[in-house]
């Protein structure tokens, strides 16, 4: 039989707050944290809006400590460490060979290529930072969080784009399964507002060209909606074995009951028209878990706004969960949050596990006009009640044609 | 420039790039054994030593540099031209 694995620890720094805390009743209320890049150097994109994080890292990070760090590793570390503290550990609770980290980002350290190429141009090979390849890497905030935690059970970034941060904790699960570690820190992180990733999804007509109020951009099922926003921010999970958890006490949010990966091997970008290879992910996560789908009562969905997604997304879920469809409650947090590319499905994973903890499901913005052909319920104006005792999904795809569902349980 | 000037300088340097206290550095600490200062670190204050001294540090002597002191004399040596 297979331990349980519980979810004891959330971090998290967002377009719409600091922490797990103040995001969660900004997404209660409905705000978004998309607003217009005023710097100098979006005047000339395309595309002139994004979600930038409510909280700096630099405010919170000692100077020195985040010199040396890309800011997708600064992101990771402020979420890391109050997920570490919000389930009660502190140095040394853990045995450092038991404790793994598994920490994703889509893109890695753009910023930092970036940054050190202008100087490499500028002023040449001798001034490029010794530390730009630590700083780059896309495992970097895995290895930023582990070297924090001190953990050596094993530190792993897998990578694959807007899913990678749900892949992270369906491979955190994984391990604890596996018994290779007893505790697991586990998200996704993303700092990639820049020039050249708004143009290169500009180009790809991926992102959002209204015009106007910039928070109305990122609109989820929508008639209107035409791309989603580039956010950036980071959400940890700190995830136990049953055993491990109960034995020292600790305070438990859910269960993560199981999770499904497939592959679409369709196209690099475009989602497979059918949702048969999402509709796949979400059948596998409902039998890891040992669930039937009327035993579902909410789904968070991956829905970025994008026309062809988020319909795409919705046959896939009418598929998979059947008749029992109707019955669930959809949300899509990235019409407050915008995309938070590898920090998505892990950000998603803490909203879903608080809609549990909470039975409080938070609203989907910008919903004004829903489109006929998603046929769901997606919640929308105002939170929605959970049962006690539900279970949920949150769903998360990537480009290359990566889908992952994550499925929890209230406990 | 003298010695404690050129000290006062280094100082600002490893502060600036490594967060180490400026009272702390003095000529007889190691900057990897006392100041925590790592060799990526190294690299970078080398970098800022040779823009600040208008010097050039070859790799072949940076290793040479394990002290404050060193780092001091061996810029001195150099002929500060600032």
């Amino acid at each position: 039989m297979k331990p349980k694995v519980l979810v004891t620890g959330l971090g998290a720094t967002t377009p719409v707050g600091g922490d797990v805390a103040s995001t969660w009743d900004a997404l209660l209320a409905g705000e978004s944290g998309v607003r217009r890049i005023e710097a100098d150097w979006a005047a000339d994109l395309p595309v002139q809006i994004a979600a930038p994080v409510a909280v700096d890292p630099g405010e919170v990070l000692d100077r020195v400590e985040a010199r040396t760090l890309d800011r997708s590793q600064q992101l990771a570390l402020v979420a890391a460490r109050e997920a570490w503290a919000d389930a009660g550990l502190g140095a040394g609770s853990v045995p450092p060979e038991r404790l793994a980290v598994v920490v994703a980002s889509g893109i890695g350290g753009v910023l930092t290529l970036l940054a050190q190429y202008d100087v490499l141009k500028e002023k040449g090979a001798r001034r490029v930072s010794p530390h730009t390849v630590p700083m780059l890497m896309p495992n970097g905030p895995a290895a930023t969080v582990g070297l924090d935690l001190v953990a050596r059970a094993g530190v792993h970034a897998p990578v694959s784009a807007c899913a990678s941060g749900a892949e992270a904790i369906g491979l955190a699960l994984d391990l604890l399964r596996a018994g290779r570690a007893d505790v697991v820190v586990a998200g996704g992180t993303e700092a990639a507002i820049h020039a050249l990733p708004i143009a290169g999804f500009a180009s790809m007509r991926a992102l959002s060209t209204r015009e106007g109020d910039p928070r109305e951009a990122s609109r989820p099922y929508d008639k209107a909606r035409d791309g989603f926003v580039l956010g950036e921010g980071a959400a940890v999970l700190v995830l136990e074995t049953e055993e491990h958890a109960r034995a020292r006490g600790a305070r438990v949010y859910a269960e993560l009951a199981g999770a499904g990966m497939s592959a679409d091997a369709h196209h690099v970008a475009a989602p497979e028209p059918t949702g048969a290879g999402a509709a796949r992910a979400v059948e596998l996560a409902l039998r890891d878990a040992d669930l039937s789908p009327a035993e579902v009562a909410h789904v968070n969905a991956h829905a970025t706004s994008t026309p062809l997604g988020d319909v795409a997304e919705a046959a896939a879920l009418r598929t998979a969960l059947g008749d029992a469809a109707g019955g669930i409650c959809v949300t899509a947090t990235k019409s407050c949050t915008g995309h938070l590319l590898g920090a998505a499905g892990a950000l998603e994973a803490i909203v879903t596990v608080l809609s549990l903890h909470n039975r409080t499901v938070p609203p989907t913005r910008n919903l004004d006009d829903p489109d006929d052909d998603v046929q769901l319920d997606v919640v929308r104006f105002e939170p929605r009640a959970l049962p006690e005792g539900a279970a949920a999904l949150s769903n998360s795809f990537g480009f290359g044609g990566h889908n992952v569902t994550l499925a929890f349980k209230a406990v | 420039m003298s010695q404690q000037e050129i000290l006062a300088e280094l100082a600002q340097i490893v502060n600036e790039i490594a967060g180490v206290p400026v009272g702390d550095i003095s000529p007889e600490k190691s900057f990897l054994d006392d100041l925590d200062v790592d060799s990526l670190s190294m690299v970078e204050i080398a970098t800022a030593a040779e823009d600040k001294f208008g010097i050039r540090i070859p790799d072949d002597d940076l290793k040479n540099l394990k002290t404050v002191g060193d780092a001091v004399n061996y810029i001195e040596r150099a002929g500060v031209s600032v």
